[in-house]
């Protein structure tokens, strides 16, 4: 009888199968700049390792934490905490996933350029048994969860020893073909069967993978990048690739009145904001004058005009969602309230003060650079601005070569904190800290609170803890907040992107469906 | 004529001398290819170590020494981005680069010489003036804007053509050129492009093809020869033709050269993977071996190009003979 059942069975899930292989071409913006997931921290780099491999933990598309390898963890004490992993998970290589891979991979991690800031807090990672493994950090840690979304189990049989060449193969560099950056081998949905940098990744669904349950029915994806934003989305609406991201906001009415495709857009946690320089200007160390200029900035005028409605005005870091997130801390675009603010400080006749922004990292930057100098004319400030690539803007940004300065942040954590870490806490060699703050806004109760913040694990207080940082900079104007970059995908009509999609900008293609 | 090409090569060295120093001057101020390689919350002392192992903190003659001396043996230094050497880089996508080059071109003499000695010979019928004033247009609208024009016409309305990239491409010559020649997938990639690196040269050649016969259809010896008797054919084709050619090639060397820069443009909009993307790219992430190394290889080419040119020169015109041959 349990024979006939199991005959049965199989029946039903050939017949199910799809019978003809389903190939989804995808047009990216770039690719990720290796195969190996600890050579850089970056959008692309992280897309990919949710392709061909699996973290601990992963987000949900509300911001919860979904097991994967993990299936379960429990706190043991304030530093520890213990997981429970999945058995019977096989690497690309046919390897099985045990703790051990786990340990291997964050003692890499803390080796990685690019990731040992994010775990440097992590002590030790010890193998209980085959199954189990205990993660230690140094001090109490809140963001326990949210750095387990970056753990990505590397195979570490198929990574020791070493390559052809003499070469560990386990080396992390970002500029030699080493072995583990062209070759991969994790849990995920997805192996690399072909490779040209820059041109074209091919990805196979592998046979073995673990999520019975997933629901993704692709056979194989193909990664193009496609550079100009014009011609990837023209690529979609020709028919030569199924799926693209990202969708500049200008081409999201051509996509929207095509048929056969549609188009997905979500609010991001892309904060864009401008910092005054407190250093260089005596000026801006008055508060009246940095309010009257975010009174004076209609960020929402910038959202409507320039983003075309694409983008959320911002009043503060964090996005509606995180724990950080006030309500009544709205964009204030008051121009009466600006000019009063800057009589107030004594500067009704205004002054004449130097602005730069990049030309080509963030969506419109360069115009929304120009209309935010034009805005500030209005209160009297006379800004000479001066955009350029973002090859270059970086080192300007640092060398502090302008009074106000443009940049963008997106937290690595998904958290309220990771903003006040690097963009207003008191700048500081030793530290590391407030590493991008080049308004040197520097207040000693937000820099105790975000210290504060890091070992707090009740998530209650915690989130009290945030909400306070936000409202001292919103009363503060610490710095001149823009609005949060709408993100966006478009796709065929056959394809189910929603579901993939989330807030951190790594679509899960292992699920994706294609009827 | 052993003269002639020792000296090109002693002027090749020195132009290369002077590219090499002037593409080491700016690689300095086209960016920090380390910002590029690591990703933003990366700590500055992270940086610096980065930097340090690349060797871009040591001054600036001690970096171009240690370049030439690779240089030499052919060792342009590694490429960031792709992790390979930059020579080698260069040299896989420069067959896409060539192949797009080499079909505009066709295209170009197939369809100039025609078009052009038809408007010399007839200037006042309603054709002629037809092509003169599309040339005109070609001439005018960028390059980009043509080919950003021809995807949405081909490609998004009417689905014939596709809308980047090179398609299907075969391995020749041993896997040392991918070509898209030999596929219908490839040609049919190959087609938007070509007629969007062509729309600036096309009518550019066509209007001196033009204007170089008209010149020559009012010398003496036409005159003597339509005196004579000759055939008009025979005087078109065989005596003035032959004299309009000289000054098209001497401008044809050095728009080949030109092409193949103008393919930066092509080949971004295309996603067209040859060298003029390849240079973009490397601009913009500071990849500055390989920018150093390509700029090179245009030095290199061009070089080469011009002297080809200046030989065929001195075959087809008796009178110009190249100095240093007696």
């Amino acid at each position: 009888m349990k024979k006939i059942f199991c005959l049965i069975c199989t029946a039903v899930i050939l017949i199910s199968a799809p019978v003809h292989a389903k190939t989804v071409n995808l047009g990216v913006a770039a690719d990720p700049i290796a195969l190996d997931i600890h050579v850089q921290l970056s959008g692309e780099m992280l897309a990919y390792s949710h392709l061909s491999f699996d973290p601990l933990v992963r987000w949900t598309k509300d911001m919860k934490f979904e097991p994967r390898l993990a299936e379960k963890w429990e706190r043991l004490d304030e530093l520890t905490m213990r997981f429970y992993l999945r058995k019977n998970v096989k690497f690309h290589s046919g390897n099985i996933f045990t703790a051990k891979d786990v340990v291997w991979t964050v003692e890499r991690l803390k080796k990685s350029q690019d990731f040992k800031g994010l775990f440097e807090i992590f002590e030790t990672a010890v193998a209980v048994d085959e199954y189990t493994v205990d993660i230690k950090t140094k001090k109490p840690y809140g963001l326990f969860l949210n750095m387990m979304t970056y753990l990505f189990p590397m195979d570490s049989d198929f990574y020791t020893g070493t390559d052809e060449n003499g070469k560990p193969k386990d080396a992390i560099d970002k500029v030699a073909a080493t072995f583990a950056n062209t070759h991969e081998s994790g849990t995920g949905p997805f192996y690399v069967t072909y490779r040209e940098q820059g041109v074209k990744t091919v990805f196979k669904r592998f046979a073995d993978y673990w999520d019975k349950d997933c629901p993704g029915n692709i056979d194989e994806l193909i990664m193009n990048p496609i550079k100009k934003d014009a011609t990837r989305v023209a690529s979609l609406l020709s028919g030569d690739v199924d799926f693209i991201y990202p969708v500049a906001p200008q081409d999201y009415a051509m996509v929207q009145n095509r048929k056969g495709v549609k188009l997905v857009t979500m609010g991001g946690s892309r904060i864009i904001t401008f910092q005054l320089n407190q250093n260089r200007r005596p000026e801006f160390k008055n508060t009246d004058v940095r309010r009257a200029i975010v009174y004076a900035v209609n960020n929402e005028g910038i959202v409507e005009k320039i983003m075309k409605g694409e983008a959320v005005a911002a009043g503060q870091q964090g996005p509606k969602g995180f724990g950080g997130y006030v309500d009544e801390l709205k964009p204030r675009y008051d121009l009466k309230k600006a000019k009063e603010l800057m009589k107030k400080a004594g500067y009704e006749n205004g002054f004449e003060c130097t602005m730069i922004a990049p030309n080509n990292r963030y969506v419109n930057d360069e115009k929304i650079a120009e209309a935010v100098a034009a805005m500030l004319s209005k209160i009297n400030i006379k800004v000479n601005l001066k955009t350029m690539p973002k090859a270059q803007y970086w080192n300007s940004f640092d060398a502090q070569e302008a009074d106000i300065q443009m940049i963008g942040w997106h937290p690595d954590t998904e958290d309220s904190a990771n903003y006040s870490e690097y963009l207003v806490m008191t700048p500081s060699k030793e530290t590391g800290y407030g590493q991008y703050n080049s308004g040197n806004y520097s207040n000693k109760k937000v820099d105790e609170l975000v210290l504060a913040c890091q070992t707090e694990t009740d998530p209650d207080v915690r989130n009290a803890m945030l909400k306070e940082i936000e409202t001292i900079l919103y009363n503060e104007a610490a710095f001149v907040p823009l609005h949060w970059q709408n993100l966006s995908w478009a796709g065929k009509d056959n394809l189910d992107i929603e579901p993939i999609v989330n807030i951190m900008n790594f679509p899960y293609f292992g699920e994706l469906v294609v009827k | 004529m052993f003269a002639f090409i020792t000296r090109r090569i002693i002027q090749a060295v020195v132009v290369m001398l002077i590219i090499s120093f002037i593409g080491f001057t700016i690689k300095h101020h086209v960016g920090d290819p380390v910002r590029e390689l690591v990703g933003v919350s990366v700590k500055a002392s992270e940086r610096e170590a980065l930097r340090e192992k690349l060797g871009l903190n040591d001054p600036f003659f001690v970096q171009y020494k240690n370049f030439l001396k690779n240089a030499v043996r052919g060792d342009f230094g590694i490429s960031y981005f792709f992790k390979k050497p930059a020579a080698q880089v260069i040299l896989e996508k420069a067959p896409a680069t060539l192949e797009l080059v080499f079909a505009s071109s066709i295209l170009i003499i197939i369809l100039s010489i025609p078009l052009g000695t038809y408007c010399a010979i007839k200037p006042k019928s309603i054709l002629s003036r037809l092509i003169m004033g599309m040339s005109i247009v070609g001439v005018s609208i960028p390059v980009f804007l043509t080919a950003i024009m021809l995807i949405f016409l081909f490609s998004v309305n009417l689905h014939i053509l596709p809308s980047y990239g090179r398609g299907e491409t075969v391995a020749v010559f041993g896997g040392l050129w991918d070509t898209g020649f030999l596929t219908i997938d490839g040609l049919k990639h190959l087609i938007l492009p070509v007629i969007a690196l062509s729309s600036i040269m096309l009518p550019l050649f066509i209007r001196l093809i033009r204007a170089e016969m008209m010149e020559v259809m009012q010398t003496e010896y036409i005159k003597f020869a339509f005196a004579k008797g000759l055939s008009k054919k025979r005087i078109w084709f065989v005596h003035a033709f032959k004299n309009t050619l000289l000054p098209v090639i001497t401008v044809g060397g050095v728009q080949l050269g030109i092409m193949i820069a103008y393919t930066i443009l092509t080949e971004t909009v295309f996603q067209w993977q040859g060298m003029g993307f390849m240079f973009l790219e490397a601009v913009e992430r500071s990849d500055t071996s390989l920018l150093v190394a390509y700029l090179m290889f245009v030095g290199v080419l061009f070089v080469g190009v011009n002297t080809v040119v200046d030989i065929i020169y001195g075959l087809i015109n008796p009178k110009v003979r190249i100095s240093g041959t007696k």
